[in-house]
């Protein structure tokens, strides 16, 4: 117990369960977990910043298109009927279900939305080498926050459950702003196992002194 | 590091047993209004599931019927049986009680699947009076059940878990 700790820097806190851990440098292509409760503390992709930045550019932009276009059609009958993200939401509008369809905006659109802006937000002054402000660690952080509300994936197995439950009533055809919206989420995962959260708070704080 | 919620039990607690409390009503209550030409009919989330079966599809009624009842009721009973374990400061099988909380936390929003089923089949089956779906008043409260134990799960403390053998420090 009396043998001295290193430096403060070169510890690393589990966010799980507070162990502390002595920071090295990872050999490419490993991963450091930690080691009570196994939760990933680093991976070895410090250079990723520049690919996560574009990757979560990418998905931003593929979520305005996934939001704009039509989503799924349905002709049955002779009717013809055309459904885009919003047309989803706004199925809860009436009455006592309003308070439902802010909330299922908000886990399908607005939350990705503000997770990838404030990660780009974030991430942005850093690959460009410049000095950044406080504000950057607040918007990484509320990106981190936001992780388990952000449900677009679940949306996309919902949408699969419903286009099954639907295909013996009538005919559906998949619309550009599925395969969008099938891209974001893919992005998203892609995203999520590249980032490296110790690396970029590292990166973060010594911007700042 | 932030330091440890006090309070923390208590706001699992109470956003757990909100989270039953919801339940109740969201099984009760018709999840779809369906009519067409010539009926009308409600179905609950059981009653779904049931129909799915029927039609053959029993690969998407299972995920269903995980998503909307074996996620959330097992999440009833772990988080409310880790609450225990740790107000009784137990020691034992702390790894596997870690698990079952990062299981819980990750698998929890997976339960709001049915709510979006809903939502899109109500916006997708819109013919007048050929047939529409709407939504029924229990995707509310099965919504607001989910939410609930997000939060629960997330205001659990992991370390706490870890705290049992240790002095308090005060």
């Amino acid at each position: 117990m009396t043998a001295p700790l290193p430096p403060l820097n070169d510890l690393v806190a589990c966010h799980q369960c507070d162990t502390l851990h002595a920071a090295t440098d990872l050999p490419p292509g490993t991963r450091a977990y930690c080691q009570r409760c196994g939760v990933l503390l680093m991976t070895s992709q410090p250079a990723a910043i520049a690919r996560i930045l574009s990757l979560a550019l990418t998905a931003f932009i593929m979520l305005l298109a996934a939001i704009s276009f039509p989503f799924l059609t349905l002709d049955a009958g002779g009717f013809h009927n055309a459904t885009s993200v919003i047309d989803a939401i706004m199925a809860f509008n009436d009455g006592l279900a309003l308070p439902l369809a802010i909330a299922v905006g908000c886990f399908i659109v607005v939350i990705p939305l503000m997770r990838l802006g404030a990660l780009i937000f974030a991430l942005g002054p850093l690959v460009r080498e410049q000095p950044g402000d406080a504000r950057a660690r607040i918007a990484f952080g509320i990106a981190e926050r936001l992780r388990p509300w952000s449900m677009a994936e679940i949306f996309i197995v919902g949408v699969t459950v419903a286009l099954i439950k639907v295909s013996g009533l009538a005919a559906v055809t998949i619309g550009p702003a599925f395969w969008a919206f099938t891209g974001v989420v893919l992005i998203t995962v892609l995203k999520d196992t590249m980032i490296c959260r110790y690396s970029i708070w590292e990166a973060l704080d010594h911007r700042n002194t | 590091m932030v330091s440890r919620d006090e309070k923390s039990l208590q706001k699992v607690w109470a956003w757990l047993i909100a989270g039953m409390i919801a339940y109740i009503p969201a099984n009760i209550y018709p999840m779809l209004l369906t009519s067409t030409l010539i009926e009308r009919s409600e179905s609950t989330i059981v009653g779904g599931v049931i129909e799915l079966v029927q039609h053959g599809s029993i690969g998407i009624a299972a995920i269903v019927f995980i998503a909307s009842v074996i996620i959330p009721i097992g999440k009833f009973i772990a988080v409310g049986y880790l609450a225990i374990s740790v107000q009784r400061r137990s020691v034992a099988s702390r790894h596997a009680r870690h698990k079952a909380f990062e299981a819980v936390e990750f698998v929890g929003r997976w339960s709001m699947i049915d709510v979006f089923v809903v939502a899109i089949l109500s916006a997708l089956v819109q013919f007048d009076t050929i047939a529409t779906i709407n939504p029924g008043i229990a995707a509310v409260s099965f919504a607001l059940s989910v939410i609930f134990t997000m939060l629960a799960a997330q205001s659990f403390d992991a370390r706490l878990i870890w705290d049992a053998n240790r002095t308090p420090s005060l």
